[in-house]
């Protein structure tokens, strides 16, 4: 009897002693693999029960904004994007993770922070404090079709210029095939034309906003950005391009229906990925064109793991952000998967040097690497700016304005507009997010 | 003449079907889409002719279950809870109408005339503070209030349509005002509140935004389920449409069910 009652106190003492923690994601293929794997953080760590909540970017974002701002303290894990990190840290909804690295010396050592890109590294650290570790990360590339590029006796550079691109397109596109001369991201949208758009406009010499938060749309290098990008598109593009975004692109490419494409680098895996490509044995790879400058061409983004200050299970939360971003985990995926192709990029450097990666994924691995290395959300422009990012302004404001731009831009693709009009327009709307949220002395 | 007759009747069901048809066709192409594979499913020009596969569906069904409970258990729970407090003020507004019942009718309606996402914010602050969040009682509040004034409009306009003669006989029998609510109102006005019964429970079932906001994984219903197939990275139409399939099935089959008595139901506070 007394036995029983010991038994059943111990049970009762290990349930209290488990903590549940909630994860919030989005539902990426990446992330799917995250959670498929939570029984295996759970062999490591069994008093720590995990939660999902995964919902569409959108949809998560806005949620997790209105629970971290109000405190509400949901969720103890949320992936957050490049462009959150640094706004939500200063807005003090993240906790600082280097304190709690201090804190555990025994995750220090096996985590080995000094593995993690430096570059994706300095991108999440704010005010010499890192807040989030990256899960996976990216940088743009441009893919193109060697079959195609053979029968019309072409030959990509390893850096091609965006002149060179238009050039190539010009000789491969035969819409009356189905083959466009290229294909690039049309869908309005922040995230979508403009991500591609930006990073044009920044090798172009052009910048959102001067030191002083003056718009600068109204610049040459904005309207050679945009005359150039119009051109090509309608020229060479596939028809309906303003309704194209990744997806899209991406079915295209992997169908053989387009000469070339830039677009972001996790597009390799896929397009290598015999189960959803054509073009396994065609594609091609070669670093983001350059127009007349080198600086900011090609983009950063990373998908990483943060914890929302209004936690309350702070320390099985940071158990978890390690045991998911460490080594250990990519080789575990790796294992899982059956291929090393399949392991989340981009955060460090050891799956760089590892021998397996470098042979499933040989073909592109050395340019991701060093497309994201050259990616810098410090120095993205020719001159100066007040702002970080490469492909975005990290301000809580750009997602309405880089969405906005983005409708003129398809409207100037779309015959809507003239690129003047657009860009007055641009201009205008820039301006007025500037004045409106206080960065205008 | 016969034959004239014949031809616009033949026409007039044609017209009918193809009407029909074009109501039916996104169920219909989200049922096929269930079956296709994710590059099928994408295809352009759209495929209509392939071999189905069940894949999708042994995606949608993992974490099926749950939802499909809270979804019940709010869905169910809220109309029912709507019913227990609507129906007295119903009664009262249609039997017992003081000067003051149409503004209380019109103040009724009119919280339904805010765009949900205007009252978000403090509606969040709320069930923080309560410790509603992700909580079943939390959603069924929710729905319940969502649902509040629609069952007070359509069973006041069933209510009214019992003639006032009846409660009068029933007084002169004696009758007090609890006997003339269960014993003649509520029975006089069955098809009404299965007809109430059924949108109530449609609303709160394809409710999307208070579930989105309000609930994360414990108390997340079918709507939330279907919303987290969606990815910028990759395909996802045909998961999706096999979770969408699964989660109007049920509604689906009931409405099939109630048909006859919804037809009598929302006849019934019509001319007459």
């Amino acid at each position: 009897m007394n036995r029983l009652a010991l038994l059943a106190l111990t049970a009762l003492l290990s349930q209290a002693s488990a903590v549940t923690i909630t994860i919030a994601t989005v539902n990426n293929p990446d992330m799917v693999t995250m959670q498929k794997l939570t029984p295996e953080f759970n062999k490591k760590y069994p008093d720590i029960q995990v939660k999902w909540v995964t919902l569409p970017e959108n949809e998560l974002r806005q949620k997790i904004t209105l629970d971290v701002a109000s405190g509400a303290g949901s969720f103890d894990i949320a992936t957050v994007g490049a462009y959150e990190v640094p706004i939500w840290a200063k807005n003090g909804w993240l906790e600082p993770l280097t304190p709690l690295f201090g804190k555990n010396p025994d995750i220090v050592k096996s985590y080995n922070l000094a593995d993690v890109l430096p570059g994706v590294r300095s991108a999440l650290t704010v005010g010499g404090s890192l807040y989030a570790v990256p899960f996976y990360a990216e940088s743009s590339m441009t893919y193109y079709n060697k079959d195609l590029f053979k029968a019309a006796g072409l030959t990509m550079p390893a850096q091609p210029t965006w002149t060179q691109i238009q050039t190539f397109a010009s000789k491969i596109h035969n819409p009356a095939k189905g083959v466009y001369g290229v294909c690039l991201r049309g869908l309005p949208g922040w995230g979508e034309n403009m991500a591609l758009f930006t990073t044009m406009v920044n090798t172009y010499g052009g910048r959102w906003f001067d030191q002083g938060w003056q718009a600068q749309l109204n610049t040459p290098a904005w309207k050679n950005a945009m005359t150039f990008y119009v051109n090509l598109v309608k020229k060479y593009g596939p028809p309906g391009a303003t309704g194209n975004g990744f997806t899209e692109n991406l079915t295209l490419m992997s169908q053989g229906k387009c000469g070339m494409w830039v677009d972001a680098t996790v597009a390799a895996g896929f397009l290598s990925d015999p189960s959803s490509s054509k073009i396994t044995k065609s594609v091609g790879f070669a670093k983001a064109p350059v127009g007349t400058t080198a600086r900011g061409n090609n983009w950063y983004w990373s998908w990483n793991l943060a914890i929302p200050k209004s936690t309350k299970q702070e320390d099985a939360a940071f158990k978890f952000l390690t045991w998911a971003t460490s080594k250990d985990y990519i080789a575990l995926v790796a294992k899982t998967k059956g291929t090393w192709a399949s392991v989340p990029p981009g955060t460090r450097t050891s799956t760089y040097q590892n021998a397996n990666y470098k042979k499933a994924a040989g073909a592109f691995s050395g340019l991701v690497l060093s497309s994201i290395n050259s990616a810098d959300v410090n120095k993205a422009t020719k001159d100066p700016v007040p702002y970080t990012g490469v492909q975005y302004v990290a301000i809580p404001e750009f997602q309405a304005l880089g969405t906005q731009v983005g409708q003129y831009l398809a409207g100037a693709l779309s015959g809507q507009y003239t690129v003047d009009q657009a860009l007055k327009l641009s201009q205008d709307a820039a301006n007025k997010t500037a004045r409106e949220g206080g960065y205008q002395k | 003449m016969q034959a004239q007759i014949r031809l616009r009747n033949a026409l007039l069901t044609l017209v009918t079907y193809l009407i029909a048809a074009a109501f039916l066709f996104p169920l219909v192409w989200m049922f096929m889409a269930a079956f296709k594979t994710e590059a099928q499913a994408f295809a352009t020009p759209p495929v209509f002719v392939f071999t189905p596969v069940l894949e999708n569906f042994g995606h949608a069904l993992g974490s099926y279950f749950p939802a499909l409970r809270n979804s019940l258990v709010a869905a169910v729970g809220s109309t029912v809870l709507a019913f227990i407090l609507g129906l007295p003020a119903a009664f009262a507004l249609a039997v017992y109408p003081t000067r003051r019942a149409q503004g209380v009718l019109t103040w009724m309606l009119s919280t339904k005339f805010m765009p949900a996402v205007g009252v978000i914010v403090p509606l969040f602050l709320i069930f923080r503070n309560l410790h509603l969040l992700d909580t079943l009682p939390g959603l069924i509040l929710m729905y319940t209030t969502m649902n509040l004034p629609l069952v007070v409009w359509m069973m006041h306009s069933y209510m009214t349509e019992i003639p006032y003669a009846i409660y009068e006989a029933a007084k002169v029998d004696g009758a007090s005002v609890g006997q003339e609510f269960f014993g003649i109102a509520l029975p006089l006005s069955t098809p009404g509140m299965a007809a109430t019964a059924l949108l109530c429970l449609i609303f709160a079932w394809n409710e999307v935004f208070f579930a989105l906001n309000l609930t994360n994984s414990d108390a997340a219903p079918l709507s939330v389920f279907i919303s987290q197939f969606k990815t910028s990275e990759g395909l996802f139409w045909a998961q999706m449409s096999a979770a969408a399939t699964l989660t109007v099935l049920p509604v689906l089959i009931f409405g099939w069910i109630a048909q006859r008595q919804l037809v009598r139901g929302l006849s019934f506070g019509a001319v007459k």
